[in-house]
């Protein structure tokens, strides 16, 4: 049966922003030739996503912008920015960018009898003239507000200046202060109806988190949900959530696990490629070893692996490798794995899984290893972390990246219990227990579960030796 | 009590930003005369600018609104913005009459 889509030529033509993200959630882009309306409380991004805007705008799209800044020089603009690569002052001098600082101090201006805003309009027709500007940004226009006593009059005024910039063709970014009941202090969403844009800062429990939500976009999809965002040393980045679906590829090909006993009890073959494996076990019980023994293999085979650690440095973690014989360096200096370690306080969830969603895109690993991966699963902000990582498992399975997750388990008995909402993600779920033997205390490994092969259902001893992991049955121990 | 009758002569300078022939910008020019002749008789000068003809010097001069008046001199600058209709703030703005 053939259903016919809807002609695409009737869509709303996009201006793209070229920030990661933001074009997918927004189906392309904002809205071409119409003010876009991005609004905000104090430092949650606001002027930075407008830049940015304007940047990718010249350096990718070949469009001109122009700046209209009524808080900070231009000067303080390029400063802003400069950390972020963004150079300013090179792009007003090619011509690529206009920035004009509109000073309103009310106690400089006094009034008497009627006036308008022309010498603004003629400021930014000039603006426009002078690169042949395609985006224009107003940041932020509410402190006319301020500087103004005669309301009604800047209103006509706003009313006037919006049709103007629909009138000259230009892709507009309006920003606005959040409002207590609006979404902006001035109600200038009442005169921006296509697109507006929320930006939020939040801190819970000291870690702060941006969220980015599209609260309408007249014509057109656009992703509904709050998205996360980032603000790192190569800009803005949004983290979409929409657009996995369940139909990703499936290899067939197989993956050494790097223990060969281990390969052993998965049908003599490993992992298959780009399925998602989860070593559970309790503190101490070797889920590092078998994760780094993947590692180690993944890169042996010259196929590259991202191992993001999150308890150890990566100094630690390949001395304490070193000594049970995986030698993991020569292929980090090869550049074949590359191991990001960083506390998992240190930011939020959120931005580490961000983070990580950023390496993936820049490193294209074959492989992935996260040790351990509890501490998003157990995550106060339970709900919400968890759906974003069983995204980011989603993500990792479209682009057919094994990953290996450890997972630390608190004890013996809640083992199966804890992993609920991963456990439907996961294809291969290995358990490291430890175990009581007459006087001895022993580790074994066992596959709780392996999708699409026949397994082994052994339970195996689990030694760690000078030259790795080894497994072996338990009959052979005993003999 | 005027207080442009007071001791001072000095001189004052005075410029008019407007946008072309616009009611707005004639009405100010008109109210502007009107003013100085009554207070500071023979001792002002008015510079007109039409931003029309030189829109440069709206981004110069941070000019926003207009019709904007700027007192050059005497020192410290004020700035004016309006038709100047209402006199009684025209006066105050200029600081030819104490802010009450």
């Amino acid at each position: 049966m053939n259903i016919e889509r809807p002609a695409r030529a009737r869509a709303l033509p996009k201006a793209p922003t070229g920030i990661d993200g933001l074009d997918e959630i927004t189906d392309g882009g904002l809205p071409r030739g119409r003010p876009t309306l991005i609004c905000g409380g104090p430092g949650c991004g606001k002027t930075l996503l407008a830049t940015e805007f304007l940047v990718r705008g010249a350096t990718q799209f070949g469009e001109a912008g122009v700046f209209i800044s009524f808080e900070e020089t231009g000067e303080e603009l390029a400063q802003n920015v400069r950390s972020l690569g963004f150079d300013l002052d090179r792009l007003v001098e090619e011509k690529k960018l206009a920035i004009d600082y509109v000073r309103v101090e009310r106690a400089e201006i006094d009034e008497s009898g009627e006036y308008d805003l022309e010498g603004l309009f003629l400021r930014l027709g000039l603006a426009i003239d002078s690169v042949g500007a395609k985006r224009v940004v107003l940041d932020t226009i509410e402190s006319l507000f301020g500087g103004f006593t005669n309301e009604a009059l800047l209103r006509s005024e706003l009313r006037r200046l919006f049709r103007y910039l629909k009138d000259q063709g230009v892709t507009a970014v309006i920003t606005g202060e959040r409002g207590e009941r609006s979404f902006t202090r001035q109600g200038l969403e009442e005169y921006v109806s296509d697109c507006v844009i929320l930006l939020d800062h939040r801190v819970n429990e000291q870690v702060s988190t941006r969220r980015l939500r599209i609260v309408k976009y007249r014509g057109t999809t656009h992703g509904t949900n709050e998205y996360p965002f980032l603000i790192d040393e190569s800009g803005f980045s949004v983290l979409p959530l929409s657009g996995v679906q369940l139909d990703h590829a499936v290899s067939n090909e197989r993956v050494s696990s790097g223990v060969p006993g281990l390969d052993e009890m998965l049908d003599g073959k490993g992992y298959y490629r780009g399925s998602s494996i989860l070593v559970s076990g309790t503190a101490g019980t070797g889920k590092t070893s078998i994760a780094a023994h993947f590692a180690h293999e993944s890169a042996r085979r010259g196929e590259r692996c991202l191992l993001l650690a999150f308890e150890e440095s990566p100094q630690q973690l390949m001395r304490n490798m070193q000594s049970i014989g995986i030698d993991l360096e020569p292929f980090v200096r090869k550049g074949v794995l590359a191991i990001h370690a960083s506390r998992p306080t240190l930011h939020g969830l959120e931005m580490h899984l961000m983070r990580i969603h950023k390496m993936v895109a820049q490193f294209d690993p074959a492989a992935i290893v996260i040790d351990p991966v509890s501490n998003f699963i157990d995550s106060s902000t339970a709900l919400e972390t968890q759906a974003m990582l069983l995204r980011l498992i989603d993500f990792l399975k479209t682009k057919q990246i094994t990953a290996l997750f450890t997972h630390l388990t608190s004890g013996d008995g809640a083992l199966e219990g804890t992993d609920v909402g991963i456990s439907s993600l996961i294809d291969t779920w290995l358990l490291v227990k430890t175990f009581e033997t007459g006087d001895e205390r022993s580790r074994g490994l066992y596959v709780l579960k392996s999708r699409g092969m026949p397994h082994s259902k052994q339970i195996r001893e689990f030694l760690i030796t000078s030259r790795g992991v080894q497994l072996e049955t338990m009959k052979d121990r005993k003999k | 009590m005027n207080s442009s009758n007071g001791a001072s002569a000095e001189k004052w300078n005075l410029r008019l930003y407007t946008a072309g022939q616009s009611p707005k910008s004639l009405a100010a020019l008109a109210n502007l005369k009107r003013v100085c002749d009554e207070h500071l008789a023979g001792r002002y000068s008015i510079e007109v600018v039409d931003l029309l003809k030189n829109p440069r010097l709206a981004k110069d001069d941070q000019i926003v609104a207009i019709p904007t008046l700027v007192r050059k001199l005497p020192e410290p600058l004020r700035r004016l913005v309006g038709d100047l209709s209402d006199t009684e703030r025209t006066l105050v703005g200029l600081q030819l009459r104490p802010r009450t």
